[in-house]
């Protein structure tokens, strides 16, 4: 009787076991199949169209002719103008929140900044649609640019606003962790606040800043919903910073409903695992520099 | 500045003084965007909520009034069935790593493809979720839009669950086990209900995340004009209701849109606030 219980006990113990590596097994299937479903779905257009895919600019639903080279331009120049935008800011955020102001400021303004990395990004996207186009269309028309008010320029700043909380904590984060016995031995030898900012903090949390840099492009690349109310959604080459665009997310959430054929829809999915492989590449780099931080 | 200090140190003391004003007021520029965004929110969402703004249904496009009853519901299902289809397999995961495999090869690669998981744009998971769901039932539903949602909430009740768990000290689990009592019961009854505080941080964490994407959405739930109880059928959510009535032409619909989006925030940043003090609570534990 005794020994019946135990036996069971025992089977119990291995099934619950084997039911916890299920489900972690299950997080690297869904991964894969992510992947496998993506290449599928796509198959048609791969087929198709080959590599000319991704240097075509021709992008006609009409002809069934499919290039993404436009996308790929309006990601990557979206992306990458907003990083610029965000990182000086972010950064100095950064030091004021973890270095200079104190504690009963930085406590609850990282508290707020926090919140605002929240927000749902359809929210931006309203607020961007409402207040920033119209300002930057006034702007346009002061300079003499098209006055479109929408475009790859106001995606980029709306993308700026939307990355710059999460890059700011990421740094804040990292900054905090350095050692005070560091920073008082600078002070010590008679170093500005400045110096000691610039010769000890900023070099010892390099690499962490580096991965949250990284970390907010992957998010900025992937971003839809903000873009696609503000980018013009225009599906040809873009040639000027206020030229009406597509990202390649806007690109799929704007026509993936409205794709009627099979080569149209599997040239949006490819979009799709192009957006895919490019995100994974660029968390993995994250990931890389994070691990290399710790080594440290 | 002193005058006794030689040059160089006056020219240090200015530059620290410069540099160390630019950062400041770089660092305090970004809240103009940042507050304009929350005030404008709350000036235009304030005076469009009303009673019937909650409790009726959407007008027919272009006519004014109507409500937006059927995503507040739709919103609570999409989530819900999210959450019921994404924690049990995200704790059981999360006990995995922290209680079985904590330094093995597969606990790494899952860790990874967690990583990866997390990382990946929610359109894409839309797809997947439009591929896997809807295009097996031939039709939108609600279903397709929880999957793509669970899909989104894993890996951060994974890592949380993880992380939490491998703080309960293993005196707990020395103790649970010498008294006879076997590994699995010393997880669930033990070691999970001392961690309990820290695993639902992370999963409203989670679903505070999920509650506003919209993305995912577009192609699986889809929305709907009318109120539906059935996770089969296509399913309204407050996301893509702020979505479709701030791209529509109606002065009226946009005026709603502000409306639904100060409800979606409310209900996040509720969300939020609650996780964080939870995990102020445990911080306060320790």
């Amino acid at each position: 009787m005794h020994e019946e219980r135990l036996k069971n006990q025992a089977r119990y113990d291995a099934l619950f076991k084997h039911l916890a590596r299920g489900m972690g097994l299950l997080v690297v299937l869904l991964v894969a199949g992510i992947f496998v479903t993506l290449v599928e779905e796509s198959w048609p257009a791969i087929k198709a169209f080959g590599l000319r895919f991704l240097w075509s600019t021709t992008w006609d639903p009409i002809a069934l002719e499919f290039g993404a080279l436009p996308f790929l331009v309006g990601t990557l120049v979206t992306s990458l103008l907003a990083l610029v935008m965000a990182t000086p800011f972010a950064l100095a955020g950064a030091i004021f929140l973890g270095e200079l102001a104190p504690p009963k400021i930085a406590n609850p303004v990282s508290f707020i900044i926090e919140l605002l990395a929240g927000i749902p990004s359809v929210i931006y996207g309203l607020w961007a649609l409402f207040y920033l186009v119209p300002t930057v269309r006034y702007f346009q028309m002061k300079i003499g640019a098209p006055p479109y008010g929408l475009g790859l320029f106001t995606a980029s700043l709306v993308l700026a606003v939307m990355i710059l909380p999460y890059a700011m904590s990421v740094a804040r984060d990292v900054i905090r962790l350095v050692p005070s016995d560091l920073k008082e031995a600078a002070y010590g030898l008679g170093a500005t606040r400045w110096e000691t900012i610039r010769h000890v903090v900023l070099p010892y949390a390099r690499s962490g800043i580096l991965a949250g840099i990284v970390l907010a492009l992957g998010r900025a690349l992937g971003e839809t919903m903000a873009v696609t109310m503000v980018i013009g959604n225009r599906s040809a080459m873009p040639h000027s910073l206020w030229d009406l665009a597509n990202t390649m997310a806007s690109v799929i959430a704007n026509e993936f409903t409205e794709a009627t054929e099979d080569v149209h829809l599997a040239a949006l999915v490819e979009i799709g695992l192009l957006l895919f492989v490019i995100t994974v590449v660029v968390n993995l780099i994250a990931r890389l520099v994070i691990i290399k931080t710790k080594v440290q | 500045m002193n005058a006794s200090y030689p040059a160089r140190e006056n020219w240090r003391r200015w530059k620290n003084q410069i540099v160390l004003t630019i950062i400041t007021v770089l660092a305090l520029l970004p809240a103009v965007p940042l507050f304009l965004i929350l005030f404008q929110l709350f000036k235009e969402g304030l005076s469009s909520l009303s009673l019937d703004f909650f409790l009726h249904l959407p007008a027919p496009p272009g006519e004014s009034g109507g409500g937006i009853a059927n995503a507040i519901v739709g919103t609570i299902i999409l989530v819900g069935l999210a959450t019921l289809i994404g924690v049990p397999i995200s704790v059981m995961a999360g006990i995995y790593l922290s209680e079985y495999g904590r330094a093995g090869r597969l606990s790494e690669v899952i860790r990874v493809c967690a990583d990866v998981l997390q990382g990946v744009p929610s359109i894409v998971i839309g797809i997947v979720a439009y591929a896997w769901v809807v295009k097996p039932l031939g039709h939108f539903s609600a279903l397709s839009g929880s999957v793509a949602l669970a899909l989104m909430m894993i890996p951060v009740v994974v890592r949380t669950t993880e992380e939490v768990l491998r703080l309960v000290p293993d005196i707990l689990r020395e103790a649970s086990l010498a008294l006879g009592v076997p590994y699995w019961r010393t997880v669930l009854k033990v070691v999970l209900p001392t961690g309990m505080v820290g695993v639902s941080t992370g999963i409203l964490i989670a679903v505070a995340r999920i509650a506003g994407e919209t993305a995912p959405l577009l192609f699986t739930a889809f929305g709907n004009q009318f109120m539906t109880w059935n996770p089969l059928e296509p399913m309204n959510a407050l996301p893509l209701v702020i979505f479709n009535y701030a791209m529509s032409p109606y002065e009226d619909w946009w005026r709603q849109a502000w409306g639904a989006s100060l409800v979606l925030v409310l209900m996040v940043l509720g969300l939020n606030v609650v996780s964080r003090v939870l995990a102020r609570k445990i911080a306060g534990e320790k």
